[in-house]
């Protein structure tokens, strides 16, 4: 009889550990979090290695963040170019264009090529650091290394998503202009005109709000998934492949949940 | 805590998760002493220094450090303790984005209102004690293993600790290398108050410099005592590992033959023009 009721239970003994595993990682997770920007409000002291991290993650991301939102505009141009001209509404396309990027797509493609960037290097790098010993020298040599490591990193994120995401923006209305306007005939005042018209405050703040949001998202979880390499099954550079593998999916996918639900809540 | 602090261990079993690796210690390590840990591979001498360091939390027991309770001391208090210890890890452990310089200056920058002139001589100093005053510009990968083991000294010295720890100082390093870093250790003692311990295979080492040893093996604490009274113990355990004696066995162990050279893929015999 015990047998056949454990054979019942198994299945929800089995999702009843998933479920926990979930919560005791959100709340390591979330603990992290608050210690990283504790840090990053603690002091002038880590004003440099913060300087360091946006040029690495802001910076060095310009060229790849120009050229995805000049092919997403141009891409989106040319889409709604073919679908509104379709019913004669061409004159929209830079209501269009404007929206979507703003809204949407910059926040959202800026911060999933920064986490292939940046995000998949800073695991590696607090990775690899765990495992050769870095951090626990830096611990006994009293340094703690949330203020060390993570707490530059997250700064630098909260700085320079919103800064690239604005960035992906310009490039990418643009982009819309060159094909729909340039390639394809659209009026080019009207585009101008419907880009200016149809942005309002709450959408180029909700995009940037966004862009804050996915900062602190992607920094966590990279960090994190570095942080506890030596925690996974596999230890050694395997281990610290296997976190910087989880902390991109991770990141990407929470980064589609999340804008689901911001977009739920701010428009 | 002016002079070398000694360090005790109380009922203390270490591990990782709920598994004990050593069990049930109690060890006075000596203040201004050197200190040893010695025995067989995977005994738990790392995993002790780790816990000792509180890198890790004890299964069971306590570990004093001139007389505070490490894991009782919280906050401040238990910052001052650490930042009167340095350590050694196996393969030094240097942050791989600074210069060795910088390096060593980092526990200065980070914990004194020194001026940077002021820290530059004590690093420079530090690194001249270690014989890497040239190398003061380079970075990590830029080293041997050797140089990295020695830098990382530097630094573990660069605070002018009271307690110093060395994980395996003198693994990979050559007969000559292992021998100056022994000499330095015994200089080091001289001209500083300071506690050290060392975790280390090598035995040698061990009879040169040690003034106080502890041995491990089966998941407990064998000896503890000076270097003469573990000469003298009859404990075959000991002896076998004092004595660098392989246990006989009774069946051969090389009983496979070797690869048919014409199982190999490349068939080497006639690339090379041999018969």
């Amino acid at each position: 009889m015990s047998q056949a009721t454990g054979g019942f239970l198994t299945p929800f003994n089995a999702l009843g550990s998933v479920a926990l595993r979930f919560l005791e990682e959100l709340g390591a997770m979330s603990i992290f979090f608050l210690d990283s920007v504790r840090f990053v409000f603690a002091g002038w002291g880590q004003f440099s290695k913060s300087v360091r991290q946006i040029y690495f993650i802001g910076v060095q991301s310009v060229s790849v963040i120009a050229l995805i939102g000049l092919f997403t505009g141009m891409v989106m141009g040319m889409q709604l170019y073919f679908a509104l001209s379709s019913f004669g509404a061409d004159g929209f396309l830079g209501t269009g264009v404007a929206l979507s990027m703003v809204r949407e797509l910059a926040p959202v493609l800026t911060a999933i090529m920064l986490t292939g960037r940046a995000g998949s290097a800073m695991t590696a790098e607090i990775g690899v650091m765990r495992i050769s010993e870095q951090i626990d020298a830096l611990t006994i040599m009293d340094i703690n290394p949330m203020r060390y490591l993570v707490a530059p990193k997250m700064a630098a994120c909260i700085i320079s998503f919103p800064i690239l995401t604005a960035f992906f923006n310009l490039i990418a209305i643009a982009g819309g202009w060159l094909t729909g306007v340039r390639l394809l005939g659209a009026n080019a005042g009207v585009y101008w005109y419907r880009v200016q018209a149809s942005l309002s405050w709450a959408d180029i703040e909700g995009g940037f709000i966004k862009a804050l949001a996915f900062a602190v998202l992607v920094c966590t979880i990279c960090c994190y998934e570095g942080y506890f390499t030596h925690l996974r099954g596999r230890v050694g550079p395997e281990g610290v492949s296997q976190s910087t593998t989880s902390a991109v999916v991770k990141s990407c996918v929470v980064i589609l949940a999340a804008d689901y639900i911001l977009t739920s809540l701010l428009w | 805590m002016a002079t070398a602090p000694g360090i005790r261990l109380e009922s203390l079993t270490v591990g990782y998760g709920k598994t004990p690796v050593v069990s049930d210690m109690d060890i006075e390590i000596p203040g201004g002493k050197i200190t040893m840990i010695v025995g067989g591979s995977g005994c738990g001498k790392s995993t002790l220094l780790k816990h000792i360091l509180r890198l890790h939390q004890p299964l069971r027991g306590s570990i004093f450090i001139g007389g505070h309770d490490v894991f009782s001391l919280s906050g401040k208090a238990f910052r001052c303790l650490r930042q009167r210890m340095g350590a050694l890890f196996q393969d030094g452990a240097l942050l791989g984005s600074l210069r060795l310089r910088d390096n060593v200056a980092l526990p200065l920058r980070e914990h004194t209102r020194l001026r940077e002139s002021q820290i530059m001589d004590i690093v420079h100093h530090k690194l001249e004690l270690v014989g890497l005053e040239h190398a003061m510009d380079l970075f990590p990968h830029e080293l041997s293993g050797g140089m990295r083991k020695r830098a990382g000294l530097a630094r573990a010295l660069v605070m002018d600790p009271q307690v110093l720890f060395c994980d395996e100082p003198t693994s990979g390093l050559d007969p000559v290398m292992s021998a100056e870093l022994d000499q330095l250790l015994l200089e080091m003692m001289g001209h500083f108050d300071m506690t050290t311990v060392v975790v280390t295979h090598d035995l040698a080492s061990m009879r040169t410099i040690a003034d106080y040893v502890v041995v491990l093996g089966d998941g407990r604490c064998l000896f503890q005592g000076s270097v003469e009274d573990l000469e003298a113990q009859e404990d075959e355990y000991l002896r076998s590992f004092l004595d660098r004696e392989a246990p006989e066995r009774d069946t051969p162990r090389l009983t496979m033959p070797p690869i048919d050279p014409g199982m190999m893929k490349l068939n080497c015999t006639q690339l090379l023009g041999e018969e």
